[in-house]
Protein backbone atom coordinates (compact mmCIF):
# COMPACT_ATOMS: atom_id res chain seq x y z
CA UNK A 1 0.00 0.00 0.00
CA UNK A 2 1.31 3.35 -1.00
CA UNK A 3 1.62 6.22 1.41
CA UNK A 4 -0.42 9.35 0.82
CA UNK A 5 1.74 12.18 -0.44
CA UNK A 6 1.05 15.73 0.75
CA UNK A 7 2.66 18.82 -0.72
CA UNK A 8 1.82 21.87 1.38
CA UNK A 9 2.95 25.35 0.33
CA UNK A 10 3.01 26.76 3.86
CA UNK A 11 5.33 25.76 6.68
CA UNK A 12 2.51 25.75 9.25
CA UNK A 13 0.61 23.28 7.14
CA UNK A 14 3.66 20.99 6.88
CA UNK A 15 4.20 21.09 10.64
CA UNK A 16 0.49 20.44 11.28
CA UNK A 17 0.50 17.41 8.95
CA UNK A 18 3.56 15.97 10.67
CA UNK A 19 2.04 16.61 14.11
CA UNK A 20 -1.33 15.13 13.15
CA UNK A 21 0.10 11.90 11.73
CA UNK A 22 2.94 11.48 14.21
CA UNK A 23 4.91 8.28 13.70
CA UNK A 24 2.91 7.48 10.57
CA UNK A 25 4.29 10.55 8.80
CA UNK A 26 7.68 11.24 7.24
CA UNK A 27 8.97 14.49 5.75
CA UNK A 28 10.83 14.52 2.44
CA UNK A 29 12.65 17.28 0.66
CA UNK A 30 14.64 15.91 -2.30
CA UNK A 31 13.68 12.35 -1.32
CA UNK A 32 17.02 10.87 -2.42
CA UNK A 33 17.76 9.33 0.97
CA UNK A 34 14.09 8.64 1.63
CA UNK A 35 13.55 6.67 -1.59
CA UNK A 36 16.43 4.33 -0.80
CA UNK A 37 15.24 3.68 2.75
CA UNK A 38 11.62 3.30 1.64
CA UNK A 39 12.46 0.84 -1.10
CA UNK A 40 14.48 -1.25 1.33
CA UNK A 41 11.45 -1.35 3.61
CA UNK A 42 13.29 0.53 6.36
CA UNK A 43 10.65 3.27 6.40
CA UNK A 44 6.94 2.53 6.05
CA UNK A 45 5.08 5.81 6.55
CA UNK A 46 1.36 6.14 5.74
CA UNK A 47 1.84 9.84 5.04
CA UNK A 48 4.70 11.60 3.33
CA UNK A 49 4.94 15.36 3.62
CA UNK A 50 6.86 16.95 0.76
CA UNK A 51 8.67 20.17 1.65
CA UNK A 52 9.74 21.18 -1.86
CA UNK A 53 6.86 23.62 -2.41
CA UNK A 54 7.03 25.24 1.01
CA UNK A 55 7.98 28.72 -0.06
CA UNK A 56 9.71 29.89 3.11
CA UNK A 57 12.20 26.99 3.04
CA UNK A 58 13.92 27.86 -0.24
CA UNK A 59 16.55 30.29 -1.37
CA UNK A 60 20.01 31.43 -0.38
CA UNK A 61 20.59 34.87 1.08
CA UNK A 62 23.00 37.12 2.89
CA UNK A 63 21.81 38.23 6.29
CA UNK A 64 24.08 40.99 7.54
CA UNK A 65 27.25 39.07 6.65
CA UNK A 66 25.91 35.66 7.61
CA UNK A 67 25.08 33.23 4.82
CA UNK A 68 21.62 31.68 5.12
CA UNK A 69 20.88 28.64 2.97
CA UNK A 70 17.24 27.55 2.91
CA UNK A 71 16.59 23.91 3.76
CA UNK A 72 15.17 23.04 0.35
CA UNK A 73 17.95 24.67 -1.66
CA UNK A 74 19.49 21.88 -3.71
CA UNK A 75 23.19 21.08 -3.54
CA UNK A 76 23.45 22.26 -7.13
CA UNK A 77 21.92 25.62 -6.26
CA UNK A 78 24.31 25.96 -3.34
CA UNK A 79 27.42 24.94 -5.27
CA UNK A 80 26.65 27.49 -8.01
CA UNK A 81 25.43 30.31 -5.81
CA UNK A 82 27.62 33.43 -6.06
CA UNK A 83 26.69 34.18 -2.44
CA UNK A 84 28.04 30.82 -1.27
CA UNK A 85 31.20 31.20 -3.36
CA UNK A 86 31.80 34.70 -2.01
CA UNK A 87 31.21 33.61 1.56
CA UNK A 88 33.53 30.62 1.37
CA UNK A 89 34.81 28.88 -1.76
CA UNK A 90 35.59 25.73 0.23
CA UNK A 91 31.92 25.48 1.23
CA UNK A 92 30.89 25.64 -2.42
CA UNK A 93 33.43 22.88 -3.03
CA UNK A 94 31.94 20.74 -0.27
CA UNK A 95 28.50 21.02 -1.86
CA UNK A 96 29.98 20.25 -5.28
CA UNK A 97 31.71 17.17 -3.82
CA UNK A 98 28.41 15.39 -3.26
CA UNK A 99 28.11 12.40 -5.61
CA UNK A 100 27.03 13.43 -9.09
CA UNK A 101 25.17 16.26 -10.76
CA UNK A 102 22.07 14.04 -10.78
CA UNK A 103 22.08 13.66 -7.02
CA UNK A 104 22.97 17.32 -6.47
CA UNK A 105 20.06 18.45 -8.65
CA UNK A 106 17.60 16.59 -6.41
CA UNK A 107 19.12 16.39 -2.92
CA UNK A 108 18.65 19.37 -0.62
CA UNK A 109 20.95 21.04 1.87
CA UNK A 110 18.45 20.56 4.72
CA UNK A 111 17.81 16.93 3.79
CA UNK A 112 21.53 16.26 3.85
CA UNK A 113 21.87 17.64 7.37
CA UNK A 114 18.75 15.87 8.67
CA UNK A 115 19.85 12.56 7.12
CA UNK A 116 23.07 12.75 9.16
CA UNK A 117 25.09 10.12 7.36
CA UNK A 118 28.60 10.74 8.72
CA UNK A 119 30.13 10.08 5.30
CA UNK A 120 28.38 13.08 3.76
CA UNK A 121 30.41 16.07 2.64
CA UNK A 122 28.67 19.32 3.68
CA UNK A 123 28.33 18.52 7.40
CA UNK A 124 32.07 18.56 8.14
CA UNK A 125 32.60 21.84 6.29
CA UNK A 126 29.57 23.48 7.88
CA UNK A 127 30.75 22.37 11.31
CA UNK A 128 34.20 23.83 10.63
CA UNK A 129 32.48 27.09 9.69
CA UNK A 130 30.57 27.08 12.99
CA UNK A 131 27.18 26.89 11.26
CA UNK A 132 23.85 26.32 13.00
CA UNK A 133 20.48 25.18 11.73
CA UNK A 134 17.23 26.95 12.45
CA UNK A 135 14.61 24.42 13.46
CA UNK A 136 10.87 24.89 13.85
CA UNK A 137 8.19 22.82 15.49
CA UNK A 138 4.67 23.64 16.61
CA UNK A 139 6.35 24.63 19.89
CA UNK A 140 8.51 27.36 18.35
CA UNK A 141 11.84 28.09 16.73
CA UNK A 142 15.35 27.29 17.96
CA UNK A 143 18.92 27.42 16.70
CA UNK A 144 20.90 24.20 16.86
CA UNK A 145 24.68 24.50 16.40
CA UNK A 146 25.89 21.72 14.12
CA UNK A 147 28.01 20.34 16.93
CA UNK A 148 24.74 19.60 18.75
CA UNK A 149 22.73 18.53 15.70
CA UNK A 150 24.66 15.35 14.94
CA UNK A 151 24.15 12.73 17.63
CA UNK A 152 25.00 9.43 15.96
CA UNK A 153 24.88 7.65 12.61
CA UNK A 154 21.63 8.81 10.91
CA UNK A 155 20.55 10.40 14.18
CA UNK A 156 20.08 14.09 14.93
CA UNK A 157 18.82 16.04 17.91
CA UNK A 158 15.76 17.18 15.94
CA UNK A 159 12.55 16.28 17.77
CA UNK A 160 9.93 14.22 15.91
CA UNK A 161 8.01 16.55 13.61
CA UNK A 162 10.62 19.29 13.93
CA UNK A 163 11.91 20.75 10.67
CA UNK A 164 15.09 22.48 9.61
CA UNK A 165 14.19 25.74 7.87
CA UNK A 166 17.72 26.92 7.04
CA UNK A 167 21.38 26.58 7.85
CA UNK A 168 23.14 29.75 8.93
CA UNK A 169 26.86 30.22 8.37
CA UNK A 170 28.26 33.16 10.34
CA UNK A 171 30.57 35.70 8.72
CA UNK A 172 34.17 34.50 8.71
CA UNK A 173 36.67 36.66 10.58
CA UNK A 174 38.67 38.67 8.01
CA UNK A 175 41.70 36.75 6.77
CA UNK A 176 40.21 33.33 7.53
CA UNK A 177 41.08 30.66 4.97
CA UNK A 178 39.15 27.45 4.53
CA UNK A 179 39.73 24.12 2.84
CA UNK A 180 37.68 21.02 2.12
CA UNK A 181 39.44 17.88 0.93
CA UNK A 182 37.78 14.55 0.14
CA UNK A 183 39.84 11.38 -0.20
CA UNK A 184 38.35 9.20 -2.96
CA UNK A 185 40.53 6.14 -3.58
CA UNK A 186 37.71 4.20 -5.30
CA UNK A 187 35.61 6.29 -7.68
CA UNK A 188 35.14 10.02 -8.22
CA UNK A 189 31.46 9.89 -7.23
CA UNK A 190 31.90 7.85 -4.05
CA UNK A 191 31.32 8.86 -0.47
CA UNK A 192 34.52 9.99 1.21
CA UNK A 193 36.89 7.44 2.68
CA UNK A 194 38.06 10.36 4.80
CA UNK A 195 37.32 14.04 4.42
CA UNK A 196 38.83 17.03 6.19
CA UNK A 197 37.35 20.49 6.56
CA UNK A 198 39.55 23.15 8.09
CA UNK A 199 39.61 26.87 8.65
CA UNK A 200 42.63 28.88 9.73
CA UNK A 201 43.36 32.50 10.46
CA UNK A 202 46.79 33.93 11.22
CA UNK A 203 47.59 37.03 13.19
CA UNK A 204 49.97 39.69 11.92
CA UNK A 205 53.02 37.92 13.35
CA UNK A 206 52.10 34.81 11.34
CA UNK A 207 50.98 32.75 14.30
CA UNK A 208 47.71 30.87 14.23
CA UNK A 209 45.02 33.06 15.74
CA UNK A 210 42.17 30.66 15.12
CA UNK A 211 41.81 27.21 13.63
CA UNK A 212 39.15 24.53 13.29
CA UNK A 213 39.73 21.01 12.02
CA UNK A 214 36.81 18.65 11.35
CA UNK A 215 37.09 15.06 10.14
CA UNK A 216 34.35 13.47 8.05
CA UNK A 217 33.57 9.78 7.42
CA UNK A 218 35.75 8.55 10.28
CA UNK A 219 33.22 8.36 13.10
CA UNK A 220 29.50 8.22 13.85
CA UNK A 221 29.31 12.00 13.35
CA UNK A 222 31.72 14.55 11.91
CA UNK A 223 34.51 14.85 14.47
CA UNK A 224 36.07 18.11 15.56
CA UNK A 225 39.77 17.41 16.18
CA UNK A 226 40.16 19.87 19.04
CA UNK A 227 43.53 18.45 20.12
CA UNK A 228 44.91 19.22 16.67
CA UNK A 229 43.46 22.72 16.88
CA UNK A 230 45.03 23.27 20.32
CA UNK A 231 48.44 22.23 19.01
CA UNK A 232 48.25 24.94 16.36
CA UNK A 233 46.57 27.82 18.13
CA UNK A 234 49.12 30.47 19.06
CA UNK A 235 51.92 28.62 17.27
CA UNK A 236 53.82 29.34 14.09
CA UNK A 237 52.30 26.85 11.61
CA UNK A 238 55.53 25.43 10.25
CA UNK A 239 55.81 21.97 8.75
CA UNK A 240 56.71 20.32 12.06
CA UNK A 241 53.81 21.89 13.91
CA UNK A 242 51.37 20.94 11.17
CA UNK A 243 52.69 17.36 11.21
CA UNK A 244 52.16 17.26 14.96
CA UNK A 245 48.59 18.55 14.61
CA UNK A 246 47.88 16.01 11.87
CA UNK A 247 49.08 13.18 14.11
CA UNK A 248 46.63 14.39 16.77
CA UNK A 249 43.85 14.39 14.17
CA UNK A 250 44.67 10.75 13.45
CA UNK A 251 44.16 9.97 17.12
CA UNK A 252 40.85 11.87 17.13
CA UNK A 253 39.45 9.77 14.28
CA UNK A 254 37.13 6.95 15.30
CA UNK A 255 36.51 4.99 12.08
CA UNK A 256 35.13 1.55 11.39
CA UNK A 257 36.34 -1.15 9.00
CA UNK A 258 34.22 -1.15 5.86
CA UNK A 259 34.43 -1.39 2.07
CA UNK A 260 36.32 1.91 1.99
CA UNK A 261 39.15 0.59 4.10
CA UNK A 262 40.18 -0.70 7.48
CA UNK A 263 39.88 1.51 10.53
CA UNK A 264 43.68 1.65 10.79
CA UNK A 265 44.01 2.77 7.18
CA UNK A 266 41.38 5.46 7.57
CA UNK A 267 43.06 6.74 10.72
CA UNK A 268 46.33 7.06 8.84
CA UNK A 269 44.55 8.76 5.95
CA UNK A 270 42.96 11.20 8.41
CA UNK A 271 46.50 12.20 9.36
CA UNK A 272 47.67 12.51 5.75
CA UNK A 273 44.68 14.56 4.60
CA UNK A 274 44.67 16.79 7.66
CA UNK A 275 48.31 17.58 6.96
CA UNK A 276 47.52 18.38 3.33
CA UNK A 277 44.52 20.54 4.21
CA UNK A 278 46.46 22.52 6.80
CA UNK A 279 49.44 22.99 4.52
CA UNK A 280 47.19 24.40 1.84
CA UNK A 281 45.92 26.95 4.36
CA UNK A 282 49.37 28.30 5.21
CA UNK A 283 50.89 28.09 1.71
CA UNK B 1 -5.79 9.50 -1.20
CA UNK B 2 -2.83 7.35 -2.15
CA UNK B 3 -3.04 7.77 -5.88
CA UNK B 4 -3.52 10.74 -8.13
CA UNK B 5 -3.68 12.01 -11.67
CA UNK B 6 -0.38 13.51 -12.76
CA UNK B 7 -0.22 15.93 -15.64
CA UNK B 8 3.09 16.71 -17.26
CA UNK B 9 4.65 16.98 -20.65
CA UNK B 10 6.96 14.24 -21.86
CA UNK B 11 9.17 15.14 -24.80
CA UNK B 12 6.88 18.06 -25.55
CA UNK B 13 3.61 16.09 -25.49
CA UNK B 14 1.08 16.62 -22.71
CA UNK B 15 0.44 13.38 -20.83
CA UNK B 16 -1.87 12.37 -18.00
CA UNK B 17 -1.30 9.31 -15.94
CA UNK B 18 -2.90 7.95 -12.77
CA UNK B 19 -0.23 6.73 -10.36
CA UNK B 20 0.14 5.50 -6.81
CA UNK B 21 1.80 8.21 -4.71
CA UNK B 22 4.87 6.08 -4.05
CA UNK B 23 5.74 5.30 -7.65
CA UNK B 24 9.08 6.19 -9.08
CA UNK B 25 9.38 8.23 -12.24
CA UNK B 26 11.34 5.44 -13.92
CA UNK B 27 8.39 3.04 -13.52
CA UNK B 28 5.86 5.54 -14.79
CA UNK B 29 7.99 6.26 -17.85
CA UNK B 30 8.79 2.65 -18.68
CA UNK B 31 5.68 0.76 -17.58
CA UNK B 32 2.84 3.26 -17.88
CA UNK B 33 4.03 5.37 -20.79
CA UNK B 34 6.02 2.60 -22.50
CA UNK B 35 9.03 4.84 -22.93
CA UNK B 36 11.54 2.07 -22.44
CA UNK B 37 14.53 4.00 -23.77
CA UNK B 38 15.16 5.03 -20.18
CA UNK B 39 16.82 2.02 -18.53
CA UNK B 40 17.04 0.88 -14.95
CA UNK B 41 20.40 -0.35 -13.71
CA UNK B 42 21.51 -0.03 -10.11
CA UNK B 43 18.18 1.33 -8.74
CA UNK B 44 20.08 3.43 -6.19
CA UNK B 45 21.06 6.54 -8.14
CA UNK B 46 24.62 5.52 -8.88
CA UNK B 47 24.90 4.17 -12.43
CA UNK B 48 23.17 6.85 -14.51
CA UNK B 49 21.26 4.70 -17.02
CA UNK B 50 17.92 6.12 -15.83
CA UNK B 51 18.98 9.74 -16.32
CA UNK B 52 16.16 12.03 -17.51
CA UNK B 53 15.59 15.77 -17.46
CA UNK B 54 12.88 17.28 -15.29
CA UNK B 55 12.41 20.93 -16.19
CA UNK B 56 15.87 20.75 -17.69
CA UNK B 57 17.57 19.31 -14.59
CA UNK B 58 19.29 15.94 -14.92
CA UNK B 59 18.05 13.47 -12.29
CA UNK B 60 18.03 9.71 -11.70
CA UNK B 61 14.48 8.56 -12.48
CA UNK B 62 14.99 5.60 -10.10
CA UNK B 63 15.30 8.01 -7.15
CA UNK B 64 12.72 10.49 -8.34
CA UNK B 65 9.19 10.25 -6.95
CA UNK B 66 6.73 10.49 -9.83
CA UNK B 67 4.59 12.91 -7.80
CA UNK B 68 7.45 15.43 -7.96
CA UNK B 69 6.99 15.54 -11.74
CA UNK B 70 3.41 16.82 -11.60
CA UNK B 71 3.23 19.86 -13.86
CA UNK B 72 6.82 19.44 -15.04
CA UNK B 73 8.35 19.12 -18.46
CA UNK B 74 10.23 15.84 -18.83
CA UNK B 75 12.76 14.91 -21.48
CA UNK B 76 13.78 11.30 -22.02
CA UNK B 77 16.11 9.77 -24.59
CA UNK B 78 13.09 9.45 -26.91
CA UNK B 79 12.88 13.24 -26.98
CA UNK B 80 16.45 13.94 -28.05
CA UNK B 81 15.97 13.17 -31.75
CA UNK B 82 13.63 15.55 -33.56
CA UNK B 83 11.09 14.34 -36.12
CA UNK B 84 12.87 11.07 -36.78
CA UNK B 85 16.24 12.73 -37.33
CA UNK B 86 19.04 12.03 -34.89
CA UNK B 87 20.39 15.04 -33.01
CA UNK B 88 24.01 16.05 -33.74
CA UNK B 89 24.92 14.69 -30.31
CA UNK B 90 23.56 11.27 -31.24
CA UNK B 91 25.37 11.36 -34.59
CA UNK B 92 28.55 12.22 -32.73
CA UNK B 93 28.16 9.21 -30.40
CA UNK B 94 27.93 7.03 -33.52
CA UNK B 95 30.83 8.58 -35.44
CA UNK B 96 33.11 8.74 -32.38
CA UNK B 97 32.26 5.26 -31.11
CA UNK B 98 30.75 6.55 -27.88
CA UNK B 99 29.34 3.14 -26.97
CA UNK B 100 29.79 -0.58 -27.31
CA UNK B 101 26.96 -2.61 -25.79
CA UNK B 102 24.64 0.39 -25.65
CA UNK B 103 22.87 -0.16 -22.33
CA UNK B 104 24.28 3.04 -20.84
CA UNK B 105 23.87 5.08 -24.02
CA UNK B 106 20.43 6.61 -23.31
CA UNK B 107 21.65 7.89 -19.95
CA UNK B 108 24.96 9.09 -21.44
CA UNK B 109 23.21 11.03 -24.18
CA UNK B 110 20.60 12.59 -21.90
CA UNK B 111 23.36 13.61 -19.47
CA UNK B 112 25.47 15.03 -22.28
CA UNK B 113 22.47 16.93 -23.68
CA UNK B 114 21.93 18.52 -20.26
CA UNK B 115 25.60 19.48 -20.12
CA UNK B 116 25.55 21.08 -23.57
CA UNK B 117 22.36 22.95 -22.74
CA UNK B 118 24.10 24.47 -19.76
CA UNK B 119 27.60 24.76 -21.23
CA UNK B 120 27.61 24.75 -25.02
CA UNK B 121 31.44 24.64 -25.10
CA UNK B 122 32.54 22.54 -22.15
CA UNK B 123 36.21 21.94 -21.40
CA UNK B 124 37.42 18.34 -21.04
CA UNK B 125 37.51 18.83 -17.28
CA UNK B 126 33.91 20.03 -17.31
CA UNK B 127 32.87 17.06 -19.44
CA UNK B 128 34.58 14.64 -17.05
CA UNK B 129 33.12 16.30 -13.98
CA UNK B 130 29.61 16.34 -15.36
CA UNK B 131 29.65 12.81 -16.79
CA UNK B 132 30.99 11.36 -13.52
CA UNK B 133 28.51 8.73 -12.43
CA UNK B 134 27.32 7.90 -15.94
CA UNK B 135 28.93 4.52 -15.84
CA UNK B 136 30.09 2.64 -18.94
CA UNK B 137 31.37 -0.88 -18.36
CA UNK B 138 32.70 -1.30 -21.92
CA UNK B 139 35.51 1.23 -21.25
CA UNK B 140 33.95 3.73 -23.65
CA UNK B 141 34.76 6.94 -21.79
CA UNK B 142 37.28 8.27 -24.30
CA UNK B 143 34.78 7.83 -27.13
CA UNK B 144 32.02 9.43 -25.08
CA UNK B 145 34.20 12.43 -24.34
CA UNK B 146 35.15 12.74 -28.01
CA UNK B 147 31.49 12.57 -29.00
CA UNK B 148 30.51 15.34 -26.61
CA UNK B 149 33.41 17.47 -27.77
CA UNK B 150 32.40 16.94 -31.38
CA UNK B 151 28.74 17.78 -30.71
CA UNK B 152 29.96 20.96 -29.02
CA UNK B 153 31.69 21.85 -32.29
CA UNK B 154 35.24 21.27 -31.10
C1 LIG C 1 23.67 7.78 -5.12
C2 LIG C 1 23.90 8.68 -3.96
C3 LIG C 1 25.18 9.13 -3.68
C4 LIG C 1 25.42 9.99 -2.62
N1 LIG C 1 26.68 10.44 -2.40
C5 LIG C 1 26.89 11.40 -1.46
C6 LIG C 1 28.16 12.02 -1.31
O1 LIG C 1 29.12 11.71 -1.99
N2 LIG C 1 28.29 12.97 -0.36
C7 LIG C 1 27.24 13.37 0.41
O2 LIG C 1 27.40 14.28 1.20
N3 LIG C 1 26.04 12.79 0.31
C8 LIG C 1 25.84 11.82 -0.61
N4 LIG C 1 24.61 11.26 -0.74
C9 LIG C 1 23.59 11.55 0.25
C10 LIG C 1 22.79 12.74 -0.13
O3 LIG C 1 23.55 13.90 0.16
C11 LIG C 1 21.51 12.72 0.70
O4 LIG C 1 20.74 11.62 0.28
C12 LIG C 1 20.70 13.97 0.48
O5 LIG C 1 21.44 15.12 0.76
C13 LIG C 1 19.46 13.99 1.31
O6 LIG C 1 18.73 15.15 0.94
P1 LIG C 1 17.24 15.02 0.39
O7 LIG C 1 16.75 16.40 0.20
O8 LIG C 1 17.18 14.13 -0.78
O9 LIG C 1 16.58 14.36 1.66
P2 LIG C 1 15.32 13.42 1.82
O10 LIG C 1 15.60 12.08 1.28
O11 LIG C 1 14.11 14.13 1.35
O12 LIG C 1 15.28 13.36 3.41
C14 LIG C 1 16.31 12.74 4.14
C15 LIG C 1 15.90 12.73 5.62
O13 LIG C 1 15.93 14.05 6.11
C16 LIG C 1 14.65 14.43 6.59
N5 LIG C 1 14.46 15.82 6.15
C17 LIG C 1 14.55 16.32 4.88
N6 LIG C 1 14.41 17.65 4.89
C18 LIG C 1 14.24 18.00 6.18
C19 LIG C 1 14.05 19.25 6.84
N7 LIG C 1 14.02 20.42 6.17
N8 LIG C 1 13.91 19.25 8.19
C20 LIG C 1 13.94 18.09 8.90
N9 LIG C 1 14.12 16.89 8.33
C21 LIG C 1 14.26 16.83 6.99
C22 LIG C 1 13.67 13.48 5.99
O14 LIG C 1 12.55 13.30 6.82
C23 LIG C 1 14.49 12.23 5.85
O15 LIG C 1 14.50 11.50 7.06
C24 LIG C 1 24.35 10.40 -1.80
C25 LIG C 1 23.05 9.95 -2.07
C26 LIG C 1 22.81 9.11 -3.14
C27 LIG C 1 21.42 8.66 -3.41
Amino acid sequence: MSYAYHEPSELDEALALLARHGDDAHAVAGATAFMLLYRQGLLRPSHVVGLRRVRSLGGIRDDGGALVIGATATHREAERSPLVARHCAALARAFASVATVRVRNQATVGGNLAHADPAQDPPAMLLALDAAVTAVSPGGTREIPLAELFVDVLTTSLAPGELITAVRVPALAPGTRAAYVKFLPRTADDYATVSVAATLRRSEDGRVADVRVVLGAVGPTPIRATSAEDALRGAAPDAARIAEAAALARDAADPIDDVRGSAAYKREMARVWTERALRSLVA
Amino acid sequence: MTERLLRFTVNGEPREVRVADDRRLVDVLRDDLRLTGTKEGCSVGVCGVCGVLVDGALVSACLYPAVFADGASITTIEGIARGGTLAPLQEAFISEGGFQCGICTPGQIVAAAALLAERPRPTDAEIDEWMTGSLCRCTGYAGIRRAIRKAAGG
